[in-house]
């Protein structure tokens, strides 16, 4: 797999996307990436994952563990972090490298204590004025036996309606994979960014493909009629921006992670300056905002059939 | 003897209700099997016990509109929105054809033109706001216009301070409207965040089977969840869990009844008695209302503009304020030739 990845990657250096949508900047005679070369390098095992950003762009992070219920979640992590001049409350799903990590972080399939851990640290934000910023990188929720039995739907389902409400400031950023659900529950935000090179579904194109071509190995031709990849979610205005990777990110991280650090600077500081600069209740026009913001998200026809 | 034939008992009786859940339309046949005892069932015997099988109350499957001839009192539902039909945003195909050529085909063969109905209606006198999942359309699956229906209805809950009844039914979102589907998660969940500010009541029946997106979304952001007895409710699939985790699944596994246990609804509802459940529900959320009001004579909730807006046939003129203040014109709805 990471030869053919590799073998993408002159091709794919070659094709840029706009911030805000214009046209692929092609210098090359290479082909655009199809929507599952992206995959591929969106699960990319050497991509940044959340910890590395944090890391990079954030001081004093305080990790902040458990659901105050059932345990501590390590794929999904969090906790209060200096960005810039500011305190945040950081969110996000952490995959890991090697097989133990990988094993210790599921993954980074979440499990009901994950989304109620996000919970608890969004109430947190909440509380003291915190924004929010949370980095999407996962396969989608844990499907366990366990997960079920504690709510993993309820868990997911309460997580939408606490950032929903939420009176400060939401980033998001899909950093890899936005994997269904289990992504979704840290991505209701004011503003959702994506890599160019992530992608972020209804379902994994795999179990698309099972479900639909009843073939597995369909996957990649579900992954193309199913519209995931970052340029065209900004097409359907479901994204808000597309952070360009001139160079995929696992083989550019310290780029990558710079110009994400700089595109969340960025919203924050339109966010803040839109609604809470000299408003004590500017952060209910945020929630009001956020709500026609998903409000409006659809596509249908009024009228007598 | 004859009637130790009917009754399998022992060794004879079938394990689970596993065979054809999907398949057990009543035909227009005299006589119904029912798939867990296997009871030969009378089906008109069937229709006046609410689909619940006299011997086992194994409760058959219901259609949306099934469901609100036997809640609503008579007369008295009102549908919305059932004119918005579903487009087909991301030019979706897969090995059996196009989306658009599933829709024409779904639309036909269930006689609806979307999964979800929507409208008001009184039960035991009291006005509900409803909305309502038909499995036989695309296994109810939440896509566009499931979410738009849904939040449009919950919307007039508000404005108009009448409770929410939801009953679900649904395999989760609609995979062939990808990311929109999705999203309509957020946007439902969203819209009743504001219900809950507005202090009106949700009330969520969930009923065989609910996975995915809607176990993950509204169905499960409610002031009182119900389940049918039996009924298969979770958030991944059993097959898609057994598959992955190579575990056994214990026995009775996402049903209603394993969901209590686990402390994930308030109750179950036996079918035969939801009428009643329900009446009394709303009775409790009556008299509050009621209560609060003569203490504090001010109206708590005033309708929006937003209301006069949504007429009973369910036109919308620029639907939500909101709209138009974001100024970004999204939502890929083509207007209604009604609105101008």
């Amino acid at each position: 797999m990471s030869d053919q990845v590799d073998d993408l990657v002159s091709a794919h250096s070659t094709a840029l996307i706009g911030v805000n949508g214009g046209p692929p900047a092609v210098t090359g005679t290479a082909p655009r990436p199809t929507a599952w070369d992206r995959v591929k390098l969106a699960r990319h095992p050497e991509r940044p994952r959340t910890l590395d950003y944090i890391e990079r762009l954030t001081t004093g992070f305080i990790e902040m563990h458990g659901d105050r219920s059932a345990g501590d979640d390590q794929a999904l992590i969090g906790g209060m972090a200096q960005f810039g001049d500011r305190t945040v409350m950081v969110l996000g799903h952490q995959k890991g490298r090697a097989t133990n990590e990988n094993i210790a972080r599921n993954f980074g399939m979440p499990r009901p204590e994950g989304y109620r851990k996000a919970e608890r640290l969004m109430t947190h934000a909440a509380k003291f004025g915190l924004p929010v910023v949370s980095f999407i990188d996962t396969p989608g929720a844990d499907p366990g036996i366990s997960s079920e039995e504690r709510g993993q739907g309820v868990a997911i389902a309460e997580s939408l309606l606490t950032m929903a409400d939420l009176p400060v400031p939401l980033v998001a950023v899909v950093i890899g994979e936005g994997g269904s659900g289990g992504a979704l529950a840290i991505g209701v935000a004011d503003r959702l960014l994506m890599l160019e090179n992530a992608i972020y579904a209804v379902a994994s194109p795999e179990g698309c493909a099972a479900i639909l071509w009843k073939d597995a190995a369909k996957a990649p031709e579900a992954a193309e009629t199913m519209r995931i990849t970052a340029p065209e979610l900004l097409r359907f205005e479901i994204i808000d921006a597309v952070i360009p990777e001139p160079t995929p990110a696992h083989l550019a991280a310290e780029a990558t992670i710079k110009a994400v650090g700089a595109a969340i600077a960025h919203h924050l500081d339109a966010l803040e300056s839109a609604y809470l600069r000299g408003d004590p209740r500017g952060g209910d026009r945020l929630r009001a905002d956020r709500y026609a913001k998903f409000r409006r998200i659809g596509s249908w026809r009024d009228g007598p059939f | 003897m004859v009637r130790s034939f009917f009754h399998r008992h022992g060794k004879f009786q079938p394990v689970a209700p596993d065979d054809g859940r999907a398949e057990q339309k009543i035909p227009d046949d005299l006589w119904v099997k029912c798939p867990r005892c296997q009871e030969l069932l009378y089906s008109k015997q069937l229709e006046q016990n609410a689909r619940v099988c006299p011997k086992c109350a194994y409760h058959f499957r219901l259609r949306a509109r099934e469901r609100i001839f036997l809640l609503a009192d008579d007369g008295t539902f009102h549908e919305w929105d059932k004119d918005i039909a579903p487009r087909d945003p991301l030019g979706f195909a897969d090995g059996s054809g196009t989306y658009a050529e599933k829709l024409v085909t779904t639309r036909r063969k269930s006689g609806e033109t979307e999964a979800l109905v929507t409208g008001r209606a009184t039960i035991g006198g009291h006005r509900v706001a409803l909305a309502v999942c038909d499995f036989d359309f695309l296994g109810a699956s939440m896509g566009s216009v499931f979410g738009e229906k849904l939040v449009r209805a919950i919307e007039r809950a508000g404005d108009r301070n009448i409770p929410l009844l939801t009953i679900s039914a649904s395999g989760g979102a609609r995979m062939h409207e990808g990311m929109f589907s999705l999203m309509q998660m957020a946007k439902s969940v969203a819209a009743l965040a504001r219900l809950g500010n507005a202090g009106v009541p949700h009330i969520s029946l969930l009923t065989d089977p609910c996975y995915g997106g809607v176990t993950a979304s509204y169905a499960t952001v409610a002031d009182v969840i119900l389940a049918e007895p039996g009924a298969l409710i979770g958030f991944a699939g059993p097959r898609v869990i057994e598959q992955i985790t190579k575990q056994k699944l214990p026995e009775g596994f996402q049903t209603a009844e394993f969901l209590l246990q686990h402390g994930m609804i308030d109750l179950i509802a036996e079918r035969t008695s939801l009428r009643t459940t329900l009446t009394t529900l709303l009775a409790h959320y009556g008299r509050a209302a009621d209560h609060q009001a003569m203490l504090n004579p001010a109206p708590r909730h005033r309708p929006s503009e937003v209301a006069l807006t949504l007429t009973e046939q369910g036109v919308v003129a620029a639907h939500v304020p909101a709209l138009s203040l974001a100024g970004r014109s999204v939502s890929h709805a083509e207007p209604s030739p009604h609105h101008e």
